[in-house]
């Protein structure tokens, strides 16, 4: 099953280091990783996607948790969420058909065109993982992907509910 | 404010966390730190002769002491060569600080000479570990390595010092920390109540309990507490590989050590009991046998420091995260709130059953007039030390010898390597027990494989006046690796047998030690005597044992924690 687990850790050398090494050392798999600062410049925040069942899940929170620049370990995926990824994606338009065809589902997937040139579009496109799989799907479709970047799922819960210190 | 050296600094911190010994060997990255520990004399620095040996002493010196072992060594080997006795406290949680060169900071990434990424190479080994950036920052990291260490659930932690911080040159500073608690780690000490609440309850409606004890009970010091909990209920106690001594072995009420090689008593209790509790174990698997099939009836209470260790392998009904000591105090309160004078009578029936169970006295074994057998062996140090020696263990059938057949009175008595299981940990552990306690007996059980893993230390025990006394129980053989050969590979003793054996009575003479070597049953008591008659020197015992003997009894692989073969020929 699919989990979403967030991490609060100091933003010190190392501490990256140390949480992949407990997904490795136990044979956790990691699907996609978001790590990035918070507002806290001393803390960072990372949001891990993994395929786990309950036990695995609880032993990953546990393991991560036991890790000492670790602060707060949630899995998302208990709870009401959102959860937000983003991808850019280049595609080559060599004709007008292409072209059109592009921008129409970048409309009505609500995507936006960064760059153009003669014969690319760069778009940026921000959803859940499915919206960008599916955006990708149809790019593939109208026209030739060249190459695309996709920053891993980030996610908070809903409400008042809050990884902080 | 005192301004000094890094180098001077990194002492200067060891002195304010109350270091008194470190096993070390220097090299090009510590000669800073070297030459600032030539100018003191407070904290007796040990030279080694192989790295890994310094990395296990410090570790029997925490084992006998409960206090933190201290490890300096040098960048790149110096630094791996103690990455097995890093990795044998981690999986034992046992408290250590390990110091280590690194080349210059501006070197660092380059592939200089004698550089390896120490903190990378430890990680999966660590509890935590430091890379100092600033020699300002050399306080806080001790202070810091060694409050990690030795708090939660215990464990090493790596201090990686490169070269340009701690030279002798700079002046900075000193200001150890007056606080060093971290916000990311606040081990839970005290368990909760709703928790303990349930598990009194659990324990009162037993009809079987049993204490299940390992070694979280002797890292938290909980021998008294957990005597009086085994006491006020009448309960058996059995205990792990880790945790004997926590509860005396000569109690009445002590059943045996569990698992694999446990006693045939305490897994056939475990096996049907109705309620366990757990106190610092975690469910190794050497003590499980077949999860599946591990203990059917029990409601298991798991109390444990680290949550992660609590339904990791077996679900426990009872999950109380807090230590050992704590917790049973905690339970203890509230039991007193209970009338236990119905206790006897409720287990009486149980007892009857437990001891039949011990009528099979399943550590039975034939000696025979001639070839001396390993378990006579340990009987008769048992016999010889009056049993109140430390006794330090190395990897294989004599280990669990002694394990079945010394029984331990005290805790911090029994130093092995339980979890990662490392040849070569034992006569180095004893040394470690040595220094901590000079006037002592300290013992070290081992056989003609794991000794000749680490036997340079015999040098350095001649060096320091060591008078350990070494017990090798030489069957010119890998006692264990032939045990499961015999049993699974029939009889193929693929590379488990030594065809050039040294003369280890020269050996032990050439270190400048005293060798005995016997043969023969009938010199065997008398050998004994004259060993431990030795107060002042290294006594080298190469004991020749039957080379066919097996460790019974031996839990039957895939089967439950109680289903055993008791001897070759006999099981469950």
């Amino acid at each position: 099953m699919r989990r979403i687990i967030s991490v609060l850790m100091e933003n010190a050398p190392g501490s990256l280091s140390r949480i992949m090494g407990v997904f490795s050392q136990r044979g956790y798999n990691v699907d996609s990783l978001c790590v990035a600062p918070t507002s806290d410049e001393s803390l960072s925040r990372l949001t891990i996607i993994t395929q786990a069942d309950n036990k695995v899940t609880e032993q990953i929170t546990k393991q991560v948790n036991k890790l000492i620049d670790v602060l707060r370990v949630v899995e998302l995926t208990d709870s009401a969420h959102v959860e937000r990824e983003l991808m850019l994606i280049k595609v080559a338009t060599r004709n007008e058909v292409a072209r059109s065809e592009v921008k129409r589902n970048v409309d009505i997937f609500r995507a936006r065109i960064l760059d153009v040139t003669a014969q690319h579009y760069t778009i940026e496109i921000t959803g859940t993982s499915d919206k960008l799989t599916a955006f990708s799907d149809v790019m593939a479709q109208c026209a030739e992907i060249t190459e695309s970047a996709r920053t891993g799922v980030c996610g908070l819960s809903r409400g008042d509910r809050a990884l902080r210190v | 404010m005192r301004m000094m050296s890094g180098a001077a600094m990194v002492v200067e911190a060891l002195k304010d966390v109350g270091v008194t010994h470190l096993f070390g060997y220097p090299g090009g990255a510590v000669l800073d730190i070297y030459d600032a520990l030539y100018a003191q004399e407070t904290i007796e620095h040990v030279l080694v002769r192989h790295e890994q040996g310094a990395s296990h002493m410090a570790d029997g010196y925490a084992r006998a002491t409960g206090k933190t072992g201290t490890v300096l060594v040098t960048s790149g080997p110096g630094a791996t060569n103690t990455l097995t006795g890093i990795a044998t406290a981690f999986m034992d949680s046992i408290p250590m600080v390990i110091l280590s060169g690194q080349v210059p900071s501006m070197h660092i990434g380059e592939d200089a000479f004698q550089e390896t990424d120490m903190v990378g190479c430890s990680r999966p080994v660590v509890k935590h570990s430091f890379l100092v950036k600033k020699a300002t920052d050399i306080p806080k990291a001790i202070a810091q390595a060694y409050y990690i260490a030795n708090t939660g659930r215990p464990g090493p932690v790596v201090v990686d010092l490169p070269k340009d911080i701690v030279n002798v040159q700079d002046s900075h500073p000193y200001v150890f920390p007056d606080d060093v608690t971290m916000r990311s780690y606040n081990p839970t000490l005290k368990g909760h109540n709703k928790q303990i609440k349930k598990a009194v309850a659990s324990l009162l409606k037993a009809k079987r309990p049993v204490l299940y004890v390992g070694g979280g009970s002797i890292s938290c010091d909980a021998s008294d507490v957990v005597t009086e909990l085994g006491e006020k209920l009448g309960a058996p106690v059995v205990s792990t590989l880790m945790g004997l001594g926590a509860f005396s072995s000569v109690h009445k009420q002590f059943i045996g050590m569990l698992g694999m090689h446990g006693r045939l008593e305490a897994n056939k209790a475990m096996h049907n009991a109705d309620c366990i509790i757990s106190l610092g174990a975690r469910f190794d698997d050497r003590v499980t046998n077949n999860v599946d099939k591990f203990c059917p009836y029990a409601d298991i209470i798991h109390v444990d420091i680290d949550p992660a260790s609590i339904s990791k392998i077996v679900n426990a009904h009872v999950p109380v995260v807090g230590d050992v000591k704590t917790v049973v105090e905690q339970i203890l309160a509230m039991l007193g709130e209970h009338d236990l004078s119905e206790q006897e009578n409720k287990l009486s029936d149980w007892w009857e059953q437990i001891n039949e169970w011990r009528a099979r006295d399943c550590l039975k074994y034939e000696q025979g007039s001639e070839t001396i057998k390993p378990q006579k062996v340990i009987e008769a140090v048992y016999e010889h030390t009056k049993g109140d020696a430390y006794i330090s263990s190395d990897v294989g059938q004599h280990q669990m010898f002694a394990a079945l057949y010394y029984p331990f009175a005290k805790p911090r008595r029994w130093i092995n390597s339980g979890g990662l299981g490392t040849m070569g940990f034992g006569l180095p552990a004893a040394m470690g027990v040595q220094f901590a306690h000079p006037d002592a007996c300290s013992v070290v059980i081992t056989g003609d494989g794991s000794i000749q893993m680490n036997i340079q230390e015999l040098s350095t025990c001649l060096q320091y006046n060591l008078p350990v006394k070494v017990i090798s129980l030489n069957n010119r053989a890998l006692g264990m690796v032939r045990q499961w050969q015999d049993m699974n590979y029939k009889g193929r003793h693929s590379h488990s047998y030594m065809d050039s054996m040294p003369d280890f009575v020269k050996l032990a003479e050439a270190y400048g030690h005293v060798g005995i070597r016997v043969d023969k049953l009938e010199d065997l008591d008398a050998a004994m005597a004259r060993c431990f008659a030795e107060k002042d020197r290294l006594v080298f015992m190469d004991i020749a044992v039957d080379q066919n003997e097996h460790v019974y009894p031996m839990q039957i692989k895939y089967g439950a924690m109680d289903d055993m073969r008791l001897s070759k020929t006999e099981r469950t």
